[in-house]
């Protein structure tokens, strides 16, 4: 056995069956294996579409997500979706070529010193220099991307190792489960501190304005039922984080919306008034906070998190809680049902009515009659086409706040967006990745024209695989985000943010056998979505929006309440009487919106 | 972020003292760290430890309570750290090398910086022409002095190896 299909083998054991990847001369070898073997490899169309799908791939099942790439050029490629699964702590193992052992050091070609350049954007780095290490170290590489908090990993492998024969001892082997490497230094806590639960406990007891502030770990721990419950029994209304979408039910009463720079004003304003937060599972990003000094100064803040360095990084935590948002929250129930429950619900009682109150008050408009369409009525189209099963991808800029801002998500994994890095290109490629590892759910990506762009390439890898995503095009010919930034806050000095008329996205979409449709009109983006899915074709549908439509923003360096712009209301113009359950559904799924 | 914040009067020498994994990228992912986290670094050494394939990493840092318990967690985040101790700096002993090349062209000079390396229990190892090359270890502070004694003279050259430190087995 050599060493490409010692990778394979140990791939395939691991449950990797598939994989993304572009081939190239460092990475011949392990190819030429890859053509024999039981493999699932998607040719992409540009490695940083490989490690965007992989990203994707993992976020939408929880898997592990893989890429291959060759070295140098293929290596780098990879290093902008590698560091987008840092920041978003996404497990994705990427395993790059490299020249041979003898080369190395040389600046030989196609030699980039992939192993130094991932160090400061990966959990660690493998570099094979004998085929007999292969199987450990990918079982490794996957033990790290997946536990503690997960992350990437990158195996950077000389083309003479994946040529080299393993040890017989290793080869005969007849699987690789059990060989790992050491890593004494790796120990993430799992279970939370009993005393610090207790402490915790009881401040959450005592107060009498309680909130729930949901991250990412939420979704990786799958511990949303947990919290669900959690935030039941201390009747707590519940925000999130960019990456929390989709943790807690947002169709749900005590849901109060997303905070930070572009969140929902209910929930910026309750985090403020806030006594007691409860963050799980989120870092406290400056686009969640806002000015740090400024945030929650009221509030006494229960950090739950397993990465220890990310409590009190940002924010002075008054309870840190290090461990797995599963455990922690169960263990926090548990103690809490040990205490006065009824005592602590009525202390919170006015608060918890008070922001629901205030939700109702403020319910986000999302139907609008005018064209050029807004998107917030694209949202709502696009809510009444598709299940709650349906996982949305977005990228970045506008599209994807409108899209967090107006989207109701109500299961985990199923609204994937770039929110560390924020990486441009992210979207569509990762919904590659998003329907590869869920057949059948329907995947939407939901982009921008700009965003597209850097990867519509990829359009090649969808026609050949048939892969048969919905790709929702928010086209308003400009850097929406980055122009709004200027109208705002650079004296309208439009610098480089007009795209022009090029390309016509149906052409470019036809020129690759893929279908598409320009929408213009009210109601188009629901027929067409609700048809696509019925045809089980790929399709882009290319939507022309109002380009001067922002979201009110958090400017940069104020605090979350500092809110620049008006929010608004669905209210104002559908009439709905406050007070109702159903008109908490910005978007309803099942009753067709309005 | 905390430690864009910091509070100068704060900021206090820190000596600590890591295990890590003897392995190649080690020091470098340390050292980048400390780059990229804006942490202030003074000095680091590194040498084989008790344990075979651990290597014992020393380094000194300047900061405030917060910045030191920052760069405690995110060395400890890193795979191949395995230890991270942050030393009181009243238990524990520090010491650095120094080899100090000074200029010696005549019998009163060498005398005179004879007298001096030995009340500071220094070593000369080499003697050349017109130079001694005196060898001393100590508490940083000591090498200091020497060195602005040794100036009077003429310093040709100077190599430290930055301070090494281990906690005391007893402590008071």
């Amino acid at each position: 056995m050599k060493g490409g299909e010692a990778i394979i083998k140990a791939l395939i054991e691991q449950g990797a069956n598939t994989v993304f990847g572009y081939p190239g001369g460092q990475v011949l070898p392990l190819y030429d294996m890859i053509h024999d073997s039981d493999l699932n490899h998607i040719l992409v169309r540009h490695e940083q579409s490989a490690s965007h799908a992989a990203d994707g791939f993992a976020r939408a099942s929880g898997k592990i997500g893989v890429c291959i790439a060759t070295s140098g050029p293929g290596a780098t490629n990879l290093v902008t979706g590698i560091a987008t699964a840092y920041m978003d702590s996404s497990p994705v193992v990427a395993i790059t070529g490299q020249v041979p052992t003898h080369l190395i050091g040389n600046d030989a070609f196609q030699e980039v010193d992939m192993f130094g350049i991932s160090m400061p954007i990966t959990k660690h780095a493998y570099q094979p220099k004998n085929s007999s290490d292969i199987p450990a170290i990918i079982n490794s590489s996957f033990e790290l991307a997946k536990n503690g908090r997960p992350g990437p990993v990158v195996i950077d492998v000389p083309k003479n190792v994946q040529e080299e024969e393993l040890d017989e001892k290793i080869a005969n082997l007849t699987d690789f489960s059990d060989i790992t490497l050491k890593t004494p230094g790796y120990n993430p806590t799992i279970k939370g501190n009993i005393r610090q639960i207790k402490k915790a406990s009881k401040i959450i007891s005592n107060s009498s304005k309680p909130i729930i502030l949901a991250g990412g770990g939420v979704v990786i721990s799958g511990a949303s039922e947990e919290l669900k419950e959690f935030s039941k029994l201390i009747q707590a209304p519940v925000t999130t984080t960019l990456l929390g979408k989709g943790s807690f039910p947002e169709d749900e009463d005590s849901f109060l919306g997303m905070i930070g720079m572009h969140g929902r004003k209910v929930a910026n304003l309750s985090i403020d008034e806030s006594d007691c937060i409860i963050a799980i599972g989120c870092r406290f990003s400056d686009r969640s906070t806002g000015k740090v000094e400024d945030f929650a100064r009221n509030a006494k803040i229960i950090h739950i998190d397993i990465d220890p360095a990310e409590i009190g990084k940002n924010i002075e935590i008054d309870v840190p809680i290090v461990g797995d948002a599963k455990n922690i929250l169960k263990s926090l129930i548990k103690n809490i049902n040990q205490l006065d429950v009824k005592k602590i619900n009525e202390k919170s009682i006015e608060w918890y009515e008070d922001s629901l109150m205030f939700k109702r008050e403020c319910i986000p408009r999302i139907t609008y009659n005018e064209t050029p369409l807004k998107p917030q009525q694209i949202l709502k189209e696009i809510s009444n086409a598709i299940d709650e099963d349906s996982i949305i991808t977005t990228d970045v800029g506008q599209h994807q706040m409108w899209a967090a801002h107006f989207f109701n998500t109500l299961k985990p994994r199923k609204f994937i967006t770039s929110g560390g890095l924020g990486t441009m290109g992210f979207g569509f490629p990762s919904a590659i990745g998003a329907k590869v590892a869920m057949p059948d759910n329907t995947v939407i990506s939901i982009t921008g024209d700009g965003g597209f762009l850097m990867v519509c390439q990829d359009l090649a890898t969808v026609k050949d695989y048939d892969i048969p995503l919905i790709i929702c095009l928010f086209n308003n010919r400009k850097l929406g985000m980055v122009y709004q930034w200027q109208n705002m806050f650079y004296e309208e000095r439009l610098s480089h943010t007009d795209l022009g008329q090029t390309p016509d996205f149906l052409k470019l979409s036809e020129s690759f056998g893929i279908n598409a449709e320009r929408i213009t009109d009210l109601g188009e983006t629901e027929k067409a979505m609700k048809a696509a899915k019925k045809d089980g074709e790929a399709i882009l549908l290319d939507i022309v929006i109002d380009k001067d439509e922002e979201l009110p923003i958090v400017p940069p360096g104020c605090g979350i309440t500092d809110i620049l712009g008006e929010y608004n209301i669905e209210n104002d113009i559908t009439g709905i009487k406050n007070g109702k359950n159903d008109t908490f559904d910005t978007i309803s799924y099942k009753k067709g919106g309005d | 972020m905390i430690s864009n914040n910091t509070n100068k009067e704060n900021m206090k020498s820190h000596v600590i003292s890591t295990l890590v994994e003897n392995k190649p990228g080690v020091l470098q992912k340390v050292a980048s760290l400390f780059t990229r986290r804006g942490f202030n670094i003074e000095s680091i050494t590194v040498g084989k430890s008790e344990t075979k394939g651990m290597a014992a990493m020393v380094m000194i840092s300047k900061g405030d309570e917060k910045v030191l318990e920052q760069i405690t967690k995110q060395l400890n985040k890193l795979i191949e750290v395995v230890k991270v101790v942050d030393l009181d700096p009243d238990y524990s002993i520090k010491r650095e090398l120094a080899l100090i090349k000074v200029k010696a062209d005549n019998e009163q000079k060498r005398s005179e910086i004879i007298q001096h390396t030995n009340i500071f229990r220094g070593k000369i190892i080499d003697i050349g022409p017109s130079t001694l090359t005196i060898e001393i270890t100590g508490d940083p502070n000591k090498i200091n002095a020497l060195i602005s004694l040794l100036q009077n003279f003429g310093i040709k050259k100077i190599v430290r190896t930055g301070p090494t430190a281990i906690a005391r087995e007893t402590q008071i």
